[in-house]
């Protein structure tokens, strides 16, 4: 089936945006995945294995976790999954704060996922 | 779950009169009153209707234009940022000529510049816990043009607890995303992402650059559902995920669902009032004396240390390299910043790094500073090569950026 990569975890798939990974069930195809693209698993889990909580993932339009068998979901080849991450940016600035002694300080903006 | 087009309507309550238009402003809408779908009674409620801008940058800068010149009455905006030539790639609403000024004074004269007959509100604060339900209860929509997850989790509180809609836009390099949060019965932004990502989870380029014309498509469709919800017409977002990408030009839309157990818009909601954002986010607040500061007046103080790693200013490194000493200076941005600027380091990008430690054996027990662009990245670096067993390693306080500030004002600052 059709794994859509959004833009922030390209960089682990070598670039490309969409990939063919093979699997049976929505669980299958994500570790096939995180399998053929390993620096993907730190990204998508956590530590203890959890999908983590600011990456979605929809089987075709449907959001996994309304899916009454969620990661089970059984699968057809032309099914499509996305990785919908958590995204802030709204003007990518570096934060400016004056502070009482007249000085600026810049601090980068950790928050925002941003990628290599 | 899509809602209704009759719950959308938010401005206009039963009995209470929609302000006239005089003959100017029924010339200037003509374009608008002569679709059926506005009319004389959707300008007016145009007119009465109340919008918060929050952010006035790339998000809110086509956003606060388009709704002025749709004939929104009254704009508020808040933003406590000051205009940055480089905002001005993206950043419609700012002029050259702003460049110095509040982000809030600046937009006001393009807006009124626009539109006279609207009335414009500047907030200029940074929105926080302290301040949001008191500014936001004097709106009837919130638009968020914000670009940090502690803000947005804010606003979305801040929204469901005075209940007005938030009409939601972020972008990402070459994609964004848009919705409507927080109308009745629809999901908010903590059922779509009940928890942000921890800072630093994934490896950071610090700037991650943005095509300046992204946030101005993103801007546009929320100024269009901001529209909609005010006239009560079309289909808004509300229960919809818009996704964008521009390099593609696909757009698709996925089905958001109400969480039941969401902690603001549940059926049995924890979150009663706004919450420290920082900390829900995990960053820690800026000190007086932080790690990885710029003062515009004097060195950062050399070798204090941050984690374990000395921070050495700019002045003190060209000392040192005007002394001759020993110096190995390492780049570890991407080659395409090095091409804009450089000091002519040897670069290895920091994704790169641990892999090509074997490059850095000879000067291995050489002082290596470390820079990149604003000394966040270089920072990680040095805590790299520090735990693989280079001895002395020390971080370019302010990176690039501080060295064009202070030792070399020829080069270019990105």
């Amino acid at each position: 089936m059709k794994i859509n990569i959004p833009t922030p975890l390209r960089a682990y798939t070598g670039g490309q945006q969409t990939v063919s990974i093979p699997g049976a069930t929505v669980g299958e195809a994500l570790e096939a995945l995180t399998g053929a693209y390993p620096e993907l698993r730190q990204h998508l889990y956590s530590g203890e294995g959890k999908l983590r909580s600011f990456v979605n993932l929809y089987l075709n339009d449907d959001d996994i976790r309304y899916l009454p068998q969620k990661e089970a979901t059984p699968v057809e080849e032309s099914d499509e999954l996305s990785i919908i991450p958590s995204i802030a940016g709204g003007c990518c600035r570096r934060l400016q704060i004056l502070l009482g002694m007249r000085k600026f300080v810049t601090i980068s903006d950790r928050s925002k996922i941003i990628c290599n | 779950m899509r809602v209704k087009d009759s719950e959308m309507a938010t401005t206009t309550l039963p009995g209470i009169e929609l302000p006239k238009l005089c003959n100017d402003e029924i010339s200037r809408y003509s374009r608008h009153l002569i679709l059926p779908e506005v009319g004389m009674e959707g300008q007016q409620k145009l007119k009465a209707a109340k919008v918060l801008c929050v952010g006035t940058g790339g998000l809110g800068a086509p956003l606060a234009l388009y709704l002025a010149a749709a004939g929104v009455g009254t704009i508020g905006l808040v933003d406590f940022d000051t205009v940055d030539a480089s905002n001005l790639q993206r950043q419609i609403i700012h002029s050259t000529a702003t460049v110095g000024k509040l982000k809030v004074d600046s937009a006001e004269i393009m807006l009124k510049g626009l539109n006279p007959y609207l009335n414009v509100v500047k907030h200029n604060t940074m929105l926080t816990s302290a301040n949001a339900l008191d500014i936001f209860k004097d709106y009837d929509i919130i638009a968020d043009g914000t670009d940090n997850f502690q803000t947005r989790y804010l606003v979305n509180d801040a929204c469901v607890l005075t209940g007005k809609p938030n009409v939601y836009g972020s972008i990402f390099r070459f994609e964004g995303q848009a919705s409507v949060f927080a109308t009745k019965d629809a999901p908010c932004y903590r059922c779509l992402y009940p928890e942000p990502p921890p800072p630093g989870l994934v490896p950071s380029c610090a700037e991650g650059g943005v095509l300046g014309i992204l946030p101005g498509l993103v801007g546009i469709i929320q100024a269009t559902e901001v529209i909609k919800l005010i006239l009560g017409i079309g289909e808004s977002l509300a229960g919809r995920l818009l996704l964008v990408d521009a390099l593609t030009m696909k757009f698709r839309t996925l089905k958001l669902r109400k969480n039941p157990d969401c902690p603001i818009c549940g059926t049995h909601p924890t979150v009663t009032a706004l919450i420290d954002y920082d900390q829900f986010c995990g960053i820690q607040k800026p000190t007086s004396v932080g790690p990885l500061e710029v003062a515009q007046n004097k060195a950062v103080a050399d070798a204090p240390l941050v984690d374990g790693i000395p921070q050495i200013s700019v002045q003190e490194l060209k000392r040192r390299i005007d002394a001759h000493e020993d110096v190995f200076v390492l780049d570890v941005r991407e080659p395409h910043e090095a091409q804009i600027v450089n000091i002519g380091a040897p670069l290895i990008p920091l994704g790169e790094l641990p892999k090509r430690l074997d490059e850095l054996a000879a000067q291995k027990d050489q002082d290596i500073v470390i820079h990149c662009k604003s000394g966040g990245r270089s920072q990680k670096a040095a805590q790299l090569l520090k735990n693989a067993g280079f001895p002395h390693v020390e971080n370019l306080a302010g990176g690039i950026l501080a060295w064009a500030d202070k030792i070399d004002p020829t080069l270019p600052k990105y």
